[in-house]
């Protein structure tokens, strides 16, 4: 099971270069600043918990680290190279738009809302972009495609039209699409929140299967349950920086902050 | 095929087990007074049309002339290119207009309120004169000749059609466009997707589903525009019919065989646009409605069964 995506390291290493590293990381949306200089650390193989109330700022961060934002000031590494530009001596240049595609190859993206390509059964929703950005062979592709699917556990549904499936199983294949291009980090958006409550347990056993491969995730969430038994460091963010940041067991039971302590209150 | 099955289940089968409701219906009186007024009035106008001075045997003579199918296939010759002009620039500028580019998306702009703006009957007559302006036309190395000789009544028509199409299917194009969620494209360039694989792979086939069914409605209403070209001496399906009924001293009568002949195009365009419609409308709803055969096949065996002996 675990052997078909475990192509990163199985544990957290100390000491080699960090897997995703912000420094300073200004956002503004026109005259609103969403995040206000953020600076943290993803090692890898780890899983990342980003918390904290909406509006926050944590998925607009998820969201620069692929480069879907542009961040305003600050440094944003991911796997030791600038997201989004070349740095040549003092002078940043901006990344054409092909560069910034063959960056984003190594890195997986789930949305909240899914955005499966509705017109494209599941099976073909994991093929396109190994087909089409990797020009991978379409007979290896879907081969690959099919594991992928039974990993998540829809091998029987990859005839089907996202309408034709419910919100766990659309988010499921979201994932297989997404592992599909075997990145090395995942950056998951609130992957649960648009679910009915009985379906969200088959997505967190997706992603629980994951990190166990071994795969660098970071996940915006507001499954504290998840981000306890899962995850490796979590960071509570509010009104666009990190409040507190630890091992998920420490700041969950005892928060020393007492933003973190009242918000927590409200969703614990 | 599951889908005819849906279809052809009853839909008021009692439930097993419940007493069946046996109720005596209301009466909808007014309902057949207003079908008894509509009846007569059709016969009445049906009347005047028969005992006319219309000589109705005219039309079955000249049904199939040679004019007329010279007619016919110019026609469907000048709707086809000139929507393909229309359907090719419409593209162009709902990109035009779409992209970052101030200049090009006012150029766009411009060229949209200009051809919206004016009458095709308008525009083709100043395509046709545009000689008082540029006496020449000079493509360097290639050609070189008058200016009239080289607007063909043809490329007049052509470029009239087309070009004035083109800001419609611009519009239409662009509303396509976006009315897909922004989430697909981000979501295509999150797997690494370029801008243009996503537009070609992602965008464009979903922007269908909004873009046919006007497109559809654009080829049927251009079929019967091309009837306008006849002002600028190009000869089609209603051109000939008029000189056919000028000739035979049968006016009316050519008219109602013109009509009859854009009846029967329109019509065939309408079949094709409702299988264009269903192939892009897959994934977007749960389950494709029946085409019309599915549906006569579906009827066909239900009457098979006698009624009421449905279990499945």
């Amino acid at each position: 099971m675990t052997d078909k995506l475990s192509k990163t390291q199985d544990t957290p290493v100390e000491g080699t270069v960090p897997m995703v590293k912000a420094q300073g990381v200004h956002k503004s949306f026109g005259h609103v600043e969403v995040l206000k200089g953020i600076d943290l650390e993803v090692k890898p193989g780890e899983v990342f918990c980003l918390i904290g109330p909406s509006g926050s700022g944590k998925s607009t961060f998820l969201r620069c680290i692929n480069h879907l934002e542009k961040i305003n000031a600050g440094r944003l590494y991911v796997d030791g190279e600038l997201v989004g530009y070349r740095q040549q001596g003092d002078k940043l240049y901006e990344l054409r738009d092909r560069e910034v595609a063959m960056k984003r190859r190594d890195i997986g993206m789930v949305f909240q809302r899914f955005n499966l390509f509705p017109h494209m059964t599941a099976l073909e929703n994991v093929m396109e972009a190994p087909v089409q950005v990797k020009g991978a062979n379409r007979s290896q592709a879907k081969e690959r495609a099919m594991q992928l699917l039974e990993r998540v556990g829809l091998a029987d549904r990859a005839g089907h039209y996202p309408s034709q499936l419910s919100g766990g199983q659309q988010q499921r294949v979201a994932i297989a699409r997404a592992l599909a291009m075997e990145p090395k980090l995942m950056l998951f958006d609130e992957p649960t929140s648009a679910l009915d409550p009985e379906l969200v347990g088959d997505v967190l056993d997706v992603m629980r299967d994951l990190a166990e491969s071994g795969m660098t995730m970071v996940v915006v969430t507001h499954e504290m349950g998840f981000a306890r038994e899962v995850g490796d460091s979590l960071v509570f963010m509010d009104d666009g920086v990190v409040v507190e940041s630890g091992h998920p067991r420490d700041v969950l039971t005892s928060p020393q902050h007492e933003r973190t302590q009242s918000f927590l209150s409200k969703v614990l | 095929m599951t889908d005819i099955d849906k279809t052809a289940e009853p839909a008021d089968t009692p439930a097993a087990g419940a007493e069946a409701i046996k109720a005596i219906p209301v009466r909808h009186y007014g309902r057949y007074v207003a079908a008894v007024i509509a009846i007569a009035l059709l016969v009445a106008i049906i009347y005047a049309f028969g005992q006319g001075k219309i000589n109705w045997n005219a039309v079955p003579d000249y049904f199939f002339d040679d004019r007329i199918m010279t007619g016919v296939s110019k026609t469907l010759l000048l709707t086809v290119l000139s929507m393909l002009i229309g359907i090719v620039g419409g593209i162009l500028l709902a990109v035009m207009r779409l992209s970052k580019n101030p200049v090009t998306s006012s150029i766009a702009w411009f060229y949209i309120w200009f051809f919206r703006g004016t009458p095709v009957l308008v525009q083709l007559f100043l395509w046709f004169n545009l000689g008082l302006v540029f006496e020449y036309i000079n493509l360097m190395p290639f050609y070189k000749d008058y200016w009239s000789n080289f607007m063909t009544p043809l490329l007049t028509a052509l470029l009239g059609l087309g070009l004035n199409e083109a800001a419609y299917m611009a519009e239409i194009c662009r509303a396509g466009l976006l009315a897909v969620d922004e989430g697909q494209t981000e979501a295509a360039h999150a797997l690494g997707m370029s801008h243009s694989r996503t537009l070609r792979r992602v965008v464009i086939p979903q922007a269908m589903r909004v873009i046919v069914p006007p497109t559809g409605n654009e080829v049927i209403n251009m079929l019967k525009t091309t009837s306008l070209v006849a002002a600028v001496q190009y000869p089609e399906l209603f051109r000939y019919a008029q000189d056919i009924g000028q000739n035979s001293g049968a006016p009316v009568e050519m008219y109602f065989l013109a009509a009859a002949w854009y009846l029967i195009m329109t019509s065939v365009l309408s079949v094709g646009q409702y299988y264009i419609e269903r192939y892009y409308a897959r994934g977007s709803s749960r389950q494709l409605p029946p085409t019309p055969w599915q549906k006569v096949k579906a009827n066909m065996l239900s009457l098979g069964r006698p009624k009421g002996a449905v279990g499945a």
